[in-house]
C-alpha cells in the first residue's frame, strides 16, 4: 500500500544531508513551509545550497540558517529585509561572504519548470541586455533578442499545501501554490506540509500536484500568524 | 521645483488616477508596488478590469479587511487581498508564462529612470547597506503588450528622470509606452518623447528644463487635469 505521511518533522527531513541543493517554496509566507523550515533550522544540516524565491521570510522564522557554515550559496529574485536596517544575512551579502545569484522571478520559475520537464536550458526575452544576464549566451529568434537560462534541480524540495492525502496528492488554498508545483517536479525528493490529511482520496480533477511528485506528506497546523 | 512658478505636482494618488483613466473595458492589467498599486482604486467604476498579481491571481480585488483576512490569498507585494468576482488562481510558473508569452494587456510600474528609447530602470537603486531584490519587474516589463510608467518627473534633488539614456542598471529595453508623472503625460515613441499633457501654470520650457532629453509636444497636448484626492 502507498502511504507517503510521515509522523514526525525528523522523519519528513530523513536523508537532507549536508551540501544538499534544497528548494523552499513559498511566497510572502503563503506556501512556506514554516514547521519543516524551523525543523531544518533546529538541525545541524548545514553547506545549504539553498533555491528559494525570497530570503527574508526564511529569516523572519529561521533566522539560525543565516549563521555561517549553514547556508553555501543562494539562487534567488530577492534578497532585501524589511526595513532600513542591514540585515545579518545583507550584511553576509553585501561582503561576498554569502554568494547569490540574484534571478528575475518569472525566470526563476521557468528554471524551475524546466528543471522539472526535463529541459536543460530555454531562451526567454527577459533579462536581455541587463546586468543579470551579463555573460549569459543571446540568440536572435524571428528579430529578437533572448537569453539562454539554464533549467535547475535539487535534491530535495519544501512546500506547504492546504490538504493532501496518503498517495501524495495535494490541494492548495489561496496563493499557495506559487513555486511549490515546479519545485515538487524539480527535486528528486519533495516533502509537503499540509493543515490537514485526509482518509479519502482527494477528488482527482481538483488535485494541484500529483502524488507522483510528492514522496512525503506530514500534516502541520499553521504556525505564522 | 522653482519656486518662483506656480504649479502643483500631481500627488501619487493623482499620477495614479490619471493613469487609470487610460484602462479599457476588459483589459488583463498588473500593477508593479509602489504608486501604480493606487491605479486599482482609480479606475472607472463602469469599467470591468482584471487586475493580475504574479504571484498568481487574476482577478486581485481590495485589500482584505479584518473579517475578511486570509493567510494563504496574497498579493505579489505580500498585502492580505481578497479575489474580484471570476477570479481565477494559478501558480508562478504559469503566471509568468502568461506574462512572457504577451496575454497581459498592460503593466503599470514605477521607474527610477525611462530613457527616451523607452529604457526602464526601476529594480537597482545601487544601495550600499540593502540586499538585491529584482522580483517580476524585468518579466513584467518585458512580457506585458504596454509598458506603463508611474514615476516623479525628477528626483527630490530635482534631478531629471526622464533621460537621454539610463544611468542606474536597466530593467528592459526599448519597452515603455508611456510615462505618467507629477508634471507630464508622455508617450515614448521612435522619435523619443512627446508630451500630451502638461499641469496647469508649467510652460514647456518649464517641462523641457526639468527633462534631461529633447521633448516634442502633440499637436492637440493639453492641460493635465485631475481631481482633489
Amino acid at each position: 500500500m502507498i502511504d507517503k505521511r510521515v509522523d514526525s518533522l525528523e522523519a519528513a527531513l530523513a536523508g537532507l544531508d549536508s551540501g544538499m541543493r534544497l528548494m523552499i517554496s513559498g511566497f510572502g509566507g503563503a506556501g512556506f513551509p514554516t514547521a519543516l523550515v524551523r525543523a531544518l533550522e533546529a538541525s545541524a544540516i548545514g553547506d545549504i545550497q539553498l533555491i528559494s524565491n525570497t530570503l527574508r521570510i526564511i529569516q523572519d522564522h529561521a533566522p539560525g540558517l543565516f549563521a555561517p557554515g549553514r547556508i553555501r550559496d543562494v539562487v534567488c529574485s530577492s534578497a532585501r529585509s524589511r526595513g532600513s536596517e542591514t540585515s545579518d544575512f545583507e550584511k553576509r551579502l553585501l561582503s561576498g561572504d554569502l554568494p547569490i545569484e540574484l534571478v528575475p522571478q518569472g525566470t526563476f520559475a521557468e528554471r524551475l519548470r524546466a528543471g522539472g520537464a526535463g529541459i536543460p536550458a530555454f531562451y526567454t526575452p527577459t533579462g536581455v541586455g541587463t546586468k543579470l544576464t551579463e555573460g549569459k549566451e543571446v540568440r536572435n529568434f524571428d528579430g529578437r533578442d533572448y537569453v539562454m537560462e539554464r533549467g535547475i534541480t535539487a535534491d530535495f524540495a519544501l512546500l506547504r499545501g492546504h490538504r493532501a492525502d496518503r498517495w501524495g496528492n495535494v490541494i492548495f488554498e489561496g496563493t499557495q501554490a506559487n513555486f511549490g508545483p515546479a519545485m515538487a517536479a524539480a527535486a528528486k525528493l519533495t516533502v509537503v506540509e499540509v493543515e490537514r490529511i485526509e482518509e479519502e482520496p482527494l477528488v482527482p480533477a481538483s488535485v494541484h500536484i500529483p502524488g507522483i511528485l510528492v514522496q512525503r506528506i506530514i500534516q502541520a497546523p499553521e504556525l505564522r500568524q | 521645483m522653482n519656486k518662483d512658478t506656480d504649479v502643483t505636482p500631481l500627488s501619487r494618488q493623482q499620477i495614479a488616477w490619471r493613469a487609470a483613466q487610460d484602462l479599457k473595458e476588459g483589459m488583463y492589467v498588473n500593477l508593479g508596488i509602489g504608486v501604480p498599486v493606487f491605479a486599482a482604486l482609480h479606475a472607472p467604476a463602469d469599467r470591468e478590469i482584471v487586475f493580475h498579481s504574479e504571484n498568481g491571481i487574476f482577478g486581485v480585488g481590495p485589500v482584505a479587511d479584518k473579517a475578511q483576512e486570509d493567510l494563504n490569498l496574497l498579493d505579489a507585494g505580500s498585502q492580505r487581498v481578497t479575489l474580484a468576482r471570476g477570479a481565477a488562481l494559478v501558480d508562478s510558473a504559469a503566471s509568468f508564462a502568461l506574462v512572457r508569452g504577451g496575454h497581459i494587456d498592460v503593466t503599470l510600474l514605477g521607474g527610477f529612470q525611462v530613457s527616451a528609447g523607452g529604457d526602464l530602470a526601476n529594480w537597482d537603486s545601487l544601495s550600499t547597506t540593502k540586499g538585491p531584490l529584482v522580483g517580476g519587474a524585468m518579466d513584467l516589463a518585458t512580457g506585458a503588450r504596454a509598458l506603463w510608467v508611474l514615476m516623479a518627473h525628477c528626483t527630490k534633488d530635482g534631478a531629471p528622470r526622464l533621460v537621454e539614456q539610463c544611468s542606474y542598471p536597466l530593467t528592459v529595453q526599448g519597452a515603455v509606452d508611456r510615462v505618467y508623472t507629477d508634471l507630464a503625460v508622455i508617450a515614448v515613441t521612435e522619435n523619443g518623447f512627446l508630451v500630451e499633457e502638461v499641469v496647469a501654470g508649467l510652460s514647456r520650457d518649464e517641462l523641457a528644463a526639468r527633462t534631461g532629453a529633447p521633448l516634442a509636444f502633440a499637436a492637440d497636448c493639453r492641460t493635465l487635469n485631475v481631481p482633489d484626492l
